[in-house]
């Protein structure tokens, strides 16, 4: 099989056609008459975080509330470790985006004065089970916005620090692409699968976050030097048991405290109750012999229990099958819950690419927007439509006074000759793709604070991890691919231990315990404000992660990158 | 968790195959879609509601406590109807209107 060079080229390339690129790509198209490139893993019909739906929109400044207080919310749950200027100049959007997205067909509820009806402080109820299928649609029907579908893009293409286009390889023939543009836009998500999953064997990718999502965007900056921040502040979700289901729709949505295996209520015995601190009770209950924990629905009437499947449907159909198939629906059995492997999710925490306020990174010509940027958590669907929106009008202002770019086709022939070679293998190791990637979430789930570690890490465990997480990266080099499916996997495996190495890192330095269960350090089990209100950000190079300590940035300041 | 196509009612469509997120329907010589990783399904369904011909169905894997049973999808306009089959006994019917928001 040989792979044949093909050069396209664009002014805005977006990699990823999620949440995020989605929307970015419907805002160049709205503000300009600008090129825009599509580049997508799978199909932008149903790719990311939103392929089986999403049950209500989180972030939403509801009547009575403010970006202001979002910002206090945001603080509050993070324990202080936010970029406030990313989280306030995102909350000011939350509500013209989700306008836009009810013009683009979204259903949500509303009252008889023709108001969103809120669930809670935060939140609107929506159906959102067709909510990417629409958002494809409206892509698509933008004559200036071409979709490139299932192309995995691999690396950037780079002038010095200037990224100047990305390369990439289809799924479907035996192409490899240059794709070049005088601006890129990274929405490529996060990272799931690099610990050893909930449910290991045949249904290793039930997860709650999607397992497509590997985090190539983050691999892909660190190898060309971009500065990252916060991948220390992991995410472990509490679900659903064995579904890896959100939680939300029973806990706030019909009001089901959590309670032990002996019935008692919990949250509260380990203080404020917070994302972090619902799932670190939970996680004590069990250590401490009181589990399993559930959320207590039992008794709830046969109408609450019916819209339930109907809002499981609408986001995570596995859930209600599993209500059917046994037989015992919510009202009649509560709902065991447990927390999820860690994921590196900048939607949801705040690990990700160091961006300026309008979006920028560190590379010169590349934004980043979604789960992969970082510094500013809680962003969800709406967030993440914000942010799409904010990186796409500054590139848009930046390639104003850019040209394309010429490659040097010596780089192209030697990218295009490493992916060669992997297909060629002639030294194969003995060790398959899925054999590294299982050794990957052994070490990690050991070593770096796994479900089997109850989330706890320590300086000697992680010294471990890096160790061996180096050895699999060498060994990844000498790994075969039958095909161009293979060849994706094989890139997915490569990303997820630079991804890992990068977090190793991360946890190492933060010598303090921020957040529980996220980043839960038993050599420094207490809080230290005095040394480490303060971001842990890191550059790959040569080799190596540098780590680097910057101070906090507040919510006036327009941030720029300086040194 | 994974999925079944029923290569019986599969005509070759290949919608199926178009809009897996995780790229892992493929055809076989007869033009047919099968799913090469059944292992790697994340349980999206969307090639359920992608199917017009009821061709595929969901399940649950024993570990994570499937007992037999199985779902489909049916679209008829803005009505979804899904259809749950437990091992034994009728299916349950549930039918969601596509233009109504969740209660909760």
């Amino acid at each position: 099989m040989d792979l044949e060079i093909k050069e396209l080229t664009t002014d805005i390339l977006i990699i990823g056609g999620g949440t995020a690129g989605c929307f970015a790509a419907l805002t160049l198209a709205e503000h300009s008459s600008c090129q825009v490139l599509i580049a997508e893993k799978a199909n932008i019909k149903r790719s990311g975080c939103l392929a089986a739906g999403v049950n209500a929109l989180n972030a939403y400044i509801v009547k009575g509330e403010t970006p202001e207080t979002y910002l206090d919310y945001v603080r509050n749950d993070s324990e202080g470790i936010l970029r406030e200027d990313l989280v306030y100049s995102l909350a000011q959007r939350l509500n013209s985006v989700t306008e836009k997205m009810e013009s683009l067909g979204l259903v949500i509820q509303k009252d008889e004065l023709g108001e969103y009806v809120a669930r809670g402080r935060r939140n609107i109820k929506i159906n959102g089970e067709n909510i990417k299928p629409l958002l494809a649609a409206a892509v698509e029907s933008q004559e200036q916005i071409t979709v490139l579908n299932r192309v995995n893009i691999i690396d950037y293409l780079l002038k010095g620090n200037q990224v100047i286009g990305a390369y990439g390889f289809s799924l479907d023939k035996n192409v490899f692409y240059t794709l070049r543009a005088k601006a890129v836009i990274c929405t490529t998500g996060g990272a799931a699968g690099l610990y050893r999953p909930n449910n290991p064997g045949f249904s290793h990718h039930k997860m709650w976050y999607s397992p497509f999502n590997t985090g190539a965007g983050y691999a892909m900056g660190i190898r060309a030097g971009a500065e990252m921040t916060t991948f220390e502040m992991r995410f472990v979700a509490l679900r659903c048991k064995d579904t890896l289901a959100p939680t939300g729709t029973i806990a706030q949505g019909v009001g089901a405290p959590q309670v032990n295996g002996q019935g008692e209520l919990y949250e509260t015995n380990y203080g404020t109750p917070s994302t972090p601190i619902r799932m670190y009770s939970t996680a004590m209950e069990n250590l401490q012999g009181r589990g399993p924990c559930y959320l207590a629905t039992k008794g709830k009437s046969p109408a609450v229990e019916q819209d339930l499947y109907k809002a499981y449907l609408n986001m995570a159909p596995a859930q209600t099958l599993k209500w059917l198939e046994s037989g015992k629906g919510p009202s009649q059995e509560n709902v065991e819950i447990e927390g999820t492997e860690p994921y590196i999710v900048g939607g949801h925490t705040a690990s990700g690419y160091w961006v300026d306020t309008q979006r920028a990174t560190t590379l010169q010509g590349l934004y980043a927007a979604g789960d992969v940027a970082g510094g500013s958590p809680q962003k969800y669907v709406t967030g993440c439509f914000a942010e799409g929106e904010i990186a796409a009008l500054a590139a848009l202002d930046y390639i104003r006074n850019q040209t394309l770019l010429s490659v040097d086709l010596v780089d192209v022939q030697r990218k295009r000759d490493e992916l060669q070679s992997f297909l060629n293998q002639s030294n194969a190791s003995r060790y398959s793709i899925e054999d590294l990637e299982e050794a990957m979430q052994k070490v990690m789930d050991i070593y770096a604070g796994g479900i089997s570690e109850n989330y706890l890490v320590n300086t000697p465990k992680l010294n471990l991890a890096k160790e061996k997480i180096n050895v699999l990266l060498k060994l990844s080099q000498s790994l075969k691919a039958e095909d161009l499916h293979e060849l994706m996997l094989l890139y997915e495996v490569i990303d997820r231990l630079y991804v890992c190495l990068t977090l190793i890192e991360h946890l190492l330095a933060r010598k303090e315990t921020r957040w529980h269960c996220f980043q839960e350090n038993a050599d420094y089990p207490e809080k230290d404000d005095q040394h480490f209100l303060k971001y842990v950000n890191s550059r790959y190079q040569q080799g190596k992660v540098d780590i680097l300590f910057r101070d906090l940035v507040t919510k006036d300041v327009n941030y720029e990158h300086r040194d | 968790m994974s999925i079944v196509i029923n290569r019986e009612q599969c005509t070759g469509c290949g919608k199926c195959l178009k809009v897996c997120p995780g790229n892992l329907i493929f055809k076989d010589e007869f033009g047919k879609s099968f799913i090469k990783y059944p292992k790697d399904c994340w349980g999206c369904t969307s090639c359920l509601k992608e199917c017009a011909f009821g061709a595929i169905q969901f399940f649950l894997g024993a570990d994570i406590g499937g007992q037999g049973g199985y779902m489909q999808t049916r679209k008829d306009k803005d009505l979804l109807h899904w259809s749950i089959h437990k091992a034994e006994g009728e299916p349950i019917e549930i039918t969601i209107n596509t233009k109504d928001p969740n209660q909760y």
